[in-house]
């Protein structure tokens, strides 16, 4: 794992790392990863059924619970940008001016 | 020692009252807490409630609700209705919750008063608590040392007196570990016993909120309190969700000596032998069995809890909530929010996640371990046909001094004996069984004991015969 793989995850992440960081990360993170390589020598050679812990997905009804607004206002008020009921936001796209 | 039962016959008896109670809390914690830094946030008006809770017990007697007055300190990743909710993280620091968790709902009206935030590793990152943007919680025990973590905060104010019981989150051995560090009895559910409604998100498959208090009694009454079907959480189990786990008179006990050899400190053995002869003493028997892939499961745990973290802290990007840095133009917002935002355990977790999740390595990584999760189930399941409950020592060692542990393989190999019992989903208690000396200080060292998928009541039975009735 090299300074570019690192780069990568954290470009990946949407995570701004400082050099101090980068070093830091490159120095731990390859030694973590060799350690859970631990699990590479699993195979499907055991195997129970029923398999007790693993259950079904669940499903519900698709209907709204919520009072129309009952939460707005509160979640309106926490946005960094709020602008009346919208939330604004940067532009996506580079425009090329 | 403060414990709920005591305090209710108290309340009952009119000797001494919840307004009394908060007061002590609020004192408490006034004279103990700019050293020990439990809590990040204190409710002082919660004397009013306490005052409302003093005159319902005049009225109401024996028909009160069971908690009523009862002063509750939780984690600050569990979401209180119009109070911070920070997850010990920069990037919520200002953040208000808009709704009560499932669990917080429960305690209210069970008449429980929530007398504060305790502080925590960031977005519950860490077994020291050395991880919080706010600073690092001390142990009350000994000042010098760590209280465990992720919920730090928790343990040290029940451990301080501040509280007789605290709510924690365990991800890992979360409550197990601050519980074993603190002296305390700690317990984590069986996966969806209790609901993750209002829970910030740390490892969705793992996740459990559970009590720290000062007996097992005390902790099976707060869980039964929150547990049980929640509409809000899928994945909540019903009490018909898995076959009956009876109690019994006498218990086997089974040790997967193996696995317990590897960097356990020579004490901690020597208690945990004692607490054999002990169960021996009384009747029960204790048997070796194996469980080999356990040895595999800090591997695992440390793949599919960042995977899991990598992709529920997607949500703090700095657009809808949390700290929003200034950037030129999207992209540049979401990354200078998280960097400022985030410290550096949960960045080195988001980007192992994103490591082990990437294309090319998913199948040697995430696969692999969802495989030895399973097996691991499977293994487990096995045992339990010869053995009622699986016992180890909670930690692999006493709480270690603040700044001790710098490299973090050493600190996630904390957690050996922890997540198993998260990656397969079974219930475990913690609870003291003995102490040893450092720097001339007795540290508690604890107890686990893990029993089959929905046998949480085998646990309080036991813990209570065992644990409580010598206290």
């Amino acid at each position: 794992m090299n300074r570019d793989d690192i780069t990568h995850l954290a470009a990946l992440a949407r995570i701004r790392l400082t050099d101090a960081e980068l070093e830091q990360y490159q120095a731990d993170l390859p030694a973590i990863v060799d350690y859970v390589s631990a699990v590479e020598g699993i195979t499907e050679d055991i195997v129970s059924e029923p398999n007790p812990g693993v259950r079904p997905n669940i499903f519900k009804d698709d209907e709204v619970t919520n009072q129309p607004n009952q939460f707005s206002e509160d979640i309106i008020q926490q946005m960094p940008h709020a602008d009346g009921r919208f939330l604004s936001v940067k532009k996506i796209l580079q425009t090329k001016d | 020692m403060n414990t709920l039962s005591t305090l209710r016959a108290q309340f009952l008896a009119g000797e001494y009252t919840p307004e009394q109670a908060v007061q002590a809390t609020l004192d408490t914690i006034k004279t103990s807490d700019g050293d020990i830094n439990a809590f990040l946030e204190v409710y002082e008006d919660a004397i009013e409630e306490a005052k409302l809770a003093t005159t319902q017990y005049a009225k109401e007697g024996e028909q009160a609700p069971k908690l009523l007055g009862m002063p509750i300190a939780v984690k600050n990743n569990i979401l209180v209705k119009g109070r911070k909710a920070t997850g010990a993280s920069k990037i919520l620091e200002h953040y208000t919750a808009v709704y009560d968790a499932t669990i917080v709902k429960r305690l209210k009206e069970a008449g429980a008063i929530i007398v504060g935030a305790t502080n925590m590793d960031e977005f519950a990152m860490g077994g020291s608590t050395e991880n919080s943007a706010f600073g690092v919680t001390k142990n009350p025990l000994d000042t010098k040392r760590v209280p465990g973590g992720s919920s730090g905060g928790s343990a040290a104010a029940v451990a301080m007196n501040a509280v007789p019981a605290a709510i924690g989150t365990d991800t890992g051995g979360s409550v197990r570990q601050p519980a074993a560090f603190c002296g305390l009895v700690g317990f984590k559910p069986t996966y969806g016993a209790v609901s993750r409604y209002g829970l910030m998100a740390m490892g969705s498959s793992l996740d459990q909120a559970g009590p720290l208090t000062n007996s097992v009694a005390d902790a099976e009454l707060l869980h039964e309190v929150m547990a049980g079907v929640d509409e809000m959480d899928g994945t909540t189990i019903d009490t018909d969700t898995y076959p009956e786990v009876p109690t019994k008179e006498t218990y086997t006990f089974g040790v997967p000596r193996a696995f317990l050899k590897e960097g356990t400190d020579p004490d901690v053995l020597k208690a945990f032998e004692k607490h054999i002869a002990e169960l021996k003493s009384q009747g029960h028997s204790v048997v070796d069995i194996e469980l080999p892939l356990f040895e595999k499961g800090l591997a695992a745990y440390y793949i599919v809890m960042p995977a899991e973290v990598s992709s529920n802290l997607a949500r703090y990007d700095g657009i809808r909530y949390g700290h929003s840095a200034e950037g030129d133009n999207l992209l540049d917002v979401y990354e200078k929010s998280r960097a400022e935002g985030f410290g550096p355990e949960v960045k080195r977790r988001i980007l192992l996640g994103t490591h082990v999740l990437s294309s090319g390595y998913y199948d040697a990584y995430y696969t692999k371990a969802q495989l030895v999760r399973k097996q691991m189930r499977a293994e487990l399941a096995e045992q339990f046909k010869q053995v009622d409950v699986i016992l180890t020592p909670t930690t692999p060692t006493p709480a270690f001094k603040i700044g001790e542990q710098k490299n973090p393989l050493a600190m996630y190999s904390q957690d050996i004996f922890t997540v198993p019992v998260n990656l397969t989903g079974v219930p475990a208690l913690t609870f003291p069984m003995g102490t040893v000396k450092r720097d001339d200080t007795m540290l508690p060292v604890g107890v686990q004991y893990i029993a089959p998928h929905g046998g949480d009541a085998r646990l309080f039975d036991l813990g209570k015969k065992i644990y409580d009735e010598r206290q």
